[in-house]
Parts: structure tokens; C-alpha cells; sequence
């Protein structure tokens, strides 16, 4: 570890927070219906989509109607996205001609790009065509980000409002998401990005010579249109193969710090919206505060562990200490340019939000190191989490946090003046704990079974974790990988010729990433109902404040044992067994 | 329910042909426009053809020959290559310095086939360095010289790395140490606005500047 290195995280830290309340107010203005700035330009443009989506703007949905137009639209475009993705050989924008990759394969994809998941079996340029990454893969970037982004407006409008059933309008929440927040961003990141040496064209490849006489093909595309979104939207999935490592997906230094900050910038954000949008701004500071503590947990434990040999290395005889001259630490599978700290700040920000971009192989990771990046994932992608989904889920822990405290004095819970009841504490239940079953359940059946154990790449407790994080990875929608964990095999690539898919994984994973989705979204708009409807009670001396550090403590005890009870046992199996020891497998 | 069908359908049309297409098409434009280079991947030239990209690493090792002159194969059937000493190297790469096929090494902080793999760069690093740098031991090779990068291609190497090679360059190039060493210090990328990211010492830009300097007789 260096200084510069711990410089370098607190830079990071500060211009996040720094961020958060600017964006986060501009956020709430964009969904409490008042104007901004951007509306000169595309109100006829938003005011042109809901004549054309024949919606009236005014009339609003309750819970149930708002989750149904989701559900309706998330199908249709995950059936259209699959034609795209299958037909991309009679489509256009295909310079390398690529054909169709097998269905069981698209299947996997097409819900990863539904679910905000990215969780990607294929490599980019050598199966995609510019067309599939363009009109199919990166207009989902778009969409999955900006449903996620709408349900988290609508259950914070069930939590601020009193005595309605109504939660807003899906289409106005999605068109003014994209409009006057997602698209904007984006464009100032694709310009920063090209800036820096991302590609940005519609050139396939170039063939060269390179200096000392080999054979050198530079895939190409219109990338950093892509990367721009796939990061702000915690998308994650990467143009190309090794995803943010490659340099035409992540050029230079200041392009990694503008990627890694796009990672974080809108859930982080969202806390802020919240505050503003419920009217008491510390409850919005105090979840900051929660996420940023684990935060700093999850990337000092993995900067502390990278920055020392692995096993492997210490056995092969290398020296990892760092000096002036070099990174030290394991520095395989990471790039010189972003070194340790980078590395390991990467990893815990891409799991905490539910990105799952990549700048570094997790799988090199040492088993305490590749802990950060597991652990974030199985606390339910809270900690800042997905847009959107993110904040949606840790409302609802910090519901179950409120009812255990409550419990504890033996008071009615309640959370800001509304009484929590059986009800909600059902629904709060469905909402966290279905997901650890799902992840066991996929994992178990994925090293015991012989059509699982297909995908499994590496040999002894790594091989097991391969699939842990799999199956933690897409039920979470995360969708980065310990890349040796196999779903496609291409046996001709760049291209999809004789290519098969592995059933097990593409399916199970694949079912994984739509449970993981739509039930919390589906228990969070439920609970938001339930709670709009409710007449909020003034606060007593009895009331349990929900902005207090107590109250912190707590929501973070919570989120860690929720998360180490279900899963202790199998992190012990996996990294838990290679951080203990040095033997080799 | 058909309300939200209708909807859906229209939305999908307009969002894919705005988001999918629209919005890609004239990024595209504005970028080759504003940054011709990089957006085409930051070509480098020599002498009117190109060479390579300055963001890409290359290979610079060259055929193993046995006996009989003729170059020796593996057991796939490709060539077995070895450093070339008159060049700077890049770090070792799992993908042949591929930049249009890419992959991870995927091999866990555990795994015997790693060690055995970074054991043998090692080897082969000590082997090329020491009879430039004597005394050179595995505890003075930097991590970056023995580890493969994550993408395969990492144009950089450190400056540690960069520092030893330089002894070989000069002595096999048969130029004063400092005038190699003055090229390194040109072709290192500092850290971004003085504290982002990790220097590193860009192998491309290196080599084309030592074979214009320092030509080979």
C-alpha cells in the first residue's frame, strides 16, 4: 500500500460526496414534476413521447397498475431484444459479419440486459455486431437503468405521501429518467471518454504490422457511447471481453477516475433525492452514511489484501513489496495503469453498486481480497446498489431494521410517522430473504450436479467459488463474474460459428437474473402502496429516530447479518479456505 | 392491460431508434469530429504505415530457431518465441497480445497452474536480465515483469522494469546508458493531474523512439 494510493481513495470519496447533493437535488426536481433546465430544450420531446405512448402526464397509477406497465414493457423488450441479438445476421451495422449466437446463450444475455445485470457468457468483439451492441445492448443500458430509476421515484412518492393510493406515472418517471438524466450524463461521458482515447467509430477493425513484424487486429466500434452508460447506469457489460481492463474501453488514468466515478454517481445521488423528496434531508444523509461506511470497509479490506503476493506468487518466488519504481502487490491479471489501489477501489465500488464492470480479473483476486467484491454483492446490492433498485432495497432493510428495533423496546415500529405492520413486514421479508435462497439453491445445483460442474474452470475451493459468485452475481444483478466460470464456448472465434452454449449455466443463471429482478421491485412497489395509503403519526418521545448514529449502527448490523448468516457457510467453502492457507490446488 | 401493450410497443419503437441509433449515430459524428486520433483508436505511424496503436501493447519476442535454422513449434503447432533483446518487452500476455480476441488468464490467487506460469516468466526474465544487470536476483524483478496484465495488450510497464531492461537495450545497442534511460523518462505516462492512476512506462512509444535513435547496425 502507498500513500498515494489511499490519496487517490480519499479523492474519490470526496468528489462523491461532493457530487451527491448537486445531482441528488437536480434529481428530485426531475421527479416532484418541477421544471429544469433541460426542459427548454426537450419538453417538446417529453411532451411529444406520452402523446405518443398515449398516456396523460396528469393521471397517475397505484401500485399494482405502475408494476404491471413495467412488467408488460420489460417483456416486450426482452422479446424483442432476443430477435435482435438472434437476426443480427441480417441486420445492418455488422462489418465482421457475425451471425446469431446459440438460444440458450441469448436467452442468458437478453434477461442480463433486461435486469440492469450484464452478466455476460459472450465476449463483445467477437460475437456481437455494432448493431446488437448499439440498438440491442446499449439502449438497454438506457431503459433497465431508467425502470429501476422510475420504481425507486415511485416508492419514495408511497413513503412521503399520506392517504392515496397513487404512486406517479411509469411513462412520465421513465421518459423524464432518460431525458433529463440519463441521456445528458451521458453525453458528457461519452465526450470525456473519446477524449482519452476510448474508440468511437463505425470502422470494425484495423489490420496492421506491428513494429517487430506480427500480425495485429485492433477490434473497434462505437464504444464509448456504450461504456458511458453501461457505467452510470450500473449496467457493467463491457464492449469487449476483458471489459474496462481493455485500453480502448478504458484509455487512460483520468478516463478510469471519470468510469469508476460514473459508477457510483446517481445511487449515490438517489440518497440525497430521497431526503429531498420526503422532506427531511437527514434520513437521505443517514443512508449516505451507512453505504459510504461499508464502503470504506469493503475497499480497505480489498486495497490491504491486493497489495500483498498471493499463494501463487509467493510460491513462484516473485517479490511483491512496493517501491518508487513499482506497484507490488499482486498485479496479476490488473493493468500497470491502474495499478493496486485503483484495482481494488474498482472492485468494491462495481459490487457495491450493482455494476459489475470490471478493470481488473476478480478471479486473480487473493480469497481475502475477492471477499470484497462476494460480500458486497450478497448484502443484496444495497450498499449504494443498482440505480434505482439500490436505494429501493435498502428501504427495505431499513423497514426490517425499524421492526427489530421495535421489537427490542417492545413498540409499535414505525418509520417516518407510519406505522409498520404485518403487512409490510411480510412483504420486507419476501423482499431480502428470497434472494439468498435463490443464490444457494442455483450455487448448490451448480457444484453438485454434473451439468452444473460443466462451467466450473478452475480446480479445488476456486472452482467453488466460481460458481458461488456466478449465481450471487445474477441473482443480484450484478453481473460480474470470476471470468473462468463458462456459459459459451467458442470454439472459432471472433465469430459465433460452431459456437454452443452450456444449458445448465445459460438457464439457471438466466432465471436467476428475472427473480432477482422483479420480485424485490415488485415487494418494494407493494410496500409503497401499502405504506401511501397510511396516515403518518406525529413523532412522541417514544419515537425511534431513524437519522441518529444509533440508528446507523444498527441498519449496518442488520444488512451484515442478514447477509453473514445466510451465506457464512459457503464464503467458509470458497475464499475463506484459499485466504488461510498457503497451499497450492 | 392494453393500454399498457399499446404504450409499450410505441415506446420500444421510439426508445430503440432514439437510444439505439439516433444518439449513437451523431456521438459518432461530434467524435470525428472533436477527436479524429482517438476516436479511431489512437493510430501511430511510421514512415506513412501503420505500426500499432499507442494504447495497445505488442509483442516483441521472436521465433525460437532450432538446429537446422528453421523455426520451432509446439505442440499446437505454433511458434515457440522468446525474447528479442534488442527491443524493450511488454509484460507477459495470456492471449498472444491479441487485441481483437480477449480474455482473462482466469486462474484463481491459489492455483498451481499460476504459480507454475509466473515461475517460469521469472526464469526466463532473470535469464534475459542478468548477464546486463549483474547480480540481479528474484527479489529485484518488479511484479509487472513476471505477471500477465488483465488485458492482455497493457501498453505499460513500470518504471522499475523499464529501468533494468534499459541496461540490456543499451549494451546490446551499443549506446551510453543515460541516453536510453533520458528516452524512458520521455515515454512515461505520469499519473493523471499529478495523482490519478500509476506510472507507467508506455513500451511502443519507447521501442519507436530507440529504433530511430539507436538503429540497429
Amino acid at each position: 500500500m502507498t500513500w498515494q494510493g489511499w490519496f487517490q481513495i480519499l479523492i474519490y470519496v470526496a468528489v462523491l460526496t461532493a457530487l451527491t447533493p448537486l445531482l441528488g437535488g437536480y434529481m428530485a426536481r426531475v421527479y416532484m414534476g418541477r421544471r429544469v433546465v433541460l426542459q427548454r430544450v426537450l419538453g417538446p420531446v417529453e411532451r411529444g413521447f406520452y402523446r405518443a405512448v398515449r398516456t396523460d402526464p396528469a393521471r397517475e397509477q397505484d401500485w399494482k397498475q405502475y408494476g404491471r406497465t413495467v412488467l408488460v414493457f420489460s417483456t416486450l423488450f426482452w422479446l424483442v431484444l432476443y430477435a435482435i441479438l438472434r437476426l443480427q445476421g441480417a441486420l445492418p451495422f455488422n462489418p465482421l459479419r457475425f451471425g446469431g449466437a446459440p438460444w440458450d446463450v441469448t436467452f442468458n444475455t437478453t434477461s442480463s440486459f433486461i435486469t440492469n445485470t450484464n452478466w455476460q457468457y459472450y465476449g463483445g468483439e467477437t460475437t456481437m455486431s455494432h448493431f446488437s451492441q448499439m440498438a440491442g445492448l446499449a439502449v438497454q443500458n438506457f431503459i433497465s437503468a431508467a425502470v429501476g430509476m422510475a420504481v425507486l421515484a415511485a416508492v419514495i412518492r408511497g413513503f412521503a405521501r399520506r392517504e392515496t393510493t397513487k404512486l406517479g406515472n411509469f411513462w412520465v418517471d421513465l421518459a423524464r429518467s432518460l431525458l433529463y438524466i440519463l441521456l445528458p450524463l451521458s453525453i458528457i461521458g461519452t465526450l470525456l471518454l473519446v477524449s482519452q482515447g476510448v474508440a468511437q467509430t463505425f470502422t470494425g477493425s484495423v489490420s496492421l504490422t506491428t513494429l517487430h513484424g506480427f500480425e495485429q487486429v485492433l477490434a473497434l466500434g462505437p464504444v464509448a457511447s456504450q461504456v458511458a452508460i453501461k457505467q452510470l447506469g450500473t449496467n457493467g457489460g463491457g464492449f469487449f471481453n476483458v471489459n474496462s481492463a481493455f485500453p480502448f474501453e478504458n484509455a487512460t488514468t483520468f478516463a478510469n477516475f471519470v468510469e469508476l466515478l460514473f459508477i457510483l454517481l446517481v445511487p449515490a445521488a438517489a440518497t440525497y433525492q430521497y431526503g429531498r423528496m420526503i422532506g427531511r434531508q437527514g434520513q437521505g444523509w443517514a443512508l449516505y452514511i451507512a453505504m459510504l461506511l461499508m464502503l470504506a470497509i469493503g475497499v480497505g479490506n480489498a486495497y490491504y489484501q491486493e497489495a500483498k503476493a498471493t499463494p501463487a506468487l509467493t510460491a513462484a518466488g516473485v517479490h511483491a513489496t512496493a517501491d518508487p519504481g513499482s506497484t507490488g502487490g499482486n498485479l496479476q491479471d490488473k493493468e500497470q495503469r491502474f495499478g493496486i489501489a485503483n484495482s481494488a477501489l474498482w472492485s468494491t465500488a462495481t459490487t457495491d453498486a450493482s455494476n459489475g464492470s470490471v478493470n481488473a480479473a476478480q478471479e486473480a483476486y487473493s480469497g481475502f481480497g475477492g471477499m470484497t467484491p462476494l460480500v458486497n454483492m450478497m448484502t443484496g446490492e444495497v450498499i449504494f446498489g443498482g440505480v434505482g433498485s439500490g436505494l429501493y432495497g435498502m428501504l427495505l432493510l431499513v423497514l426490517l431494521t425499524v421492526f427489530l428495533a421495535g421489537l427490542m423496546v417492545g413498540r409499535t415500529p414505525e418509520y417516518l410517522g407510519k406505522k409498520i405492520q404485518a403487512r409490510e413486514v411480510k412483504l420486507v421479508a419476501i423482499g431480502t430473504l428470497y434472494m439468498p435462497v435463490v443464490v444457494l439453491v442455483a450455487a448448490a445445483l451448480a457444484v453438485a450436479t454434473p451439468a452444473g460442474k460443466k462451467s466450473i474452470y478452475d480446480s479445488g475451493p476456486q472452482g467453488f467459488s466460481e460458481a458461488v459468485y456466478a449465481y450471487t452475481s445474477q441473482t443480484n444483478n450484478n453481473g460480474s463474474a470470476f471470468a473462468g466460470y463458462t456459459g459459451f464456448v467458442q470454439p472459432n472465434a471472433p465469430g459465433n460459428e460452431g459456437a454452443t452454449g452450456v444449458p445448465f449455466a445459460d438457464l439457471i443463471g438466466g432465471l436467476c437474473m428475472l427473480l432477482g429482478r422483479f420480485v424485490p421491485l415488485l415487494a418494494a412497489l407493494a410496500v409503497a402502496g401499502s405504506l401511501a395509503a397510511k396516515r403518518p403519526v406525529p413523532a412522541g418521545p417514544g419515537t425511534f429516530r431513524t437519522d441518529s448514529p444509533i440508528f446507523l449502527v444498527l441498519l449496518v448490523g442488520v444488512v451484515v447479518i442478514v447477509a453473514a448468516l445466510s451465506f457464512l457457510p459457503a464464503l467458509a467453502l470458497g475464499p475463506i479456505v484459499q485466504g488461510l492457507t498457503n497451499q497450492l490446488f | 392491460m392494453r393500454r399498457d401493450i399499446v404504450g409499450s410497443v410505441v415506446a420500444i419503437v421510439v426508445l430503440t431508434i432514439g437510444l439505439g441509433l439516433v444518439c449513437p449515430l451523431v456521438m459518432t459524428g461530434v467524435a470525428q469530429v472533436a477527436f479524429k486520433g482517438q476516436a479511431n483508436g489512437s493510430q501511430v505511424e511510421r514512415n506513412g504505415k501503420v505500426v500499432g496503436s499507442s494504447l495497445i501493447g505488442q509483442d516483441f519476442r521472436k521465433p525460437v530457431l532450432d538446429a537446422n535454422g528453421q523455426p520451432k513449434m509446439d505442440k499446437d503447432g505454433n511458434p515457440v518465441l522468446e525474447a528479442d533483446p534488442a527491443w524493450f518487452q511488454s509484460r507477459p500476455s495470456q492471449s498472444g497480445y491479441s487485441a481483437n480476441v480477449t480474455f482473462f488468464s482466469n486462474l484463481g490467487p491459489n492455483q498451481k497452474d499460476l504459480a507454475d506460469q509466473v515461475k517460469a516468466n521469472l526464469d526466463a526474465y532473470l535469464a534475459l536480465e542478468r548477464p546486463f544487470t549483474p547480480g540481479l536476483a528474484a527479489d529485484r524483478v518488479p511484479v509487472d515483469a513476471v505477471t500477465s496484465s488483465a488485458s492482455g495488450v497493457d501498453p505499460h510497464i513500470s518504471a522499475a522494469n523499464a529501468r533494468i531492461q534499459a541496461n540490456r537495450i543499451a549494451a546490446v545497442r551499443k549506446v551510453r546508458l543515460d541516453r536510453v534511460l533520458a528516452l524512458v523518462r520521455q515515454h512515461t505516462d505520469g499519473r493523471a493531474l499529478g495523482v490519478l492512476g500509476e506510472p507507467g512506462v508506455n513500451v511502443l512509444e519507447l521501442n519507436l523512439a530507440v529504433d530511430n535513435e539507436f538503429p540497429l547496425q
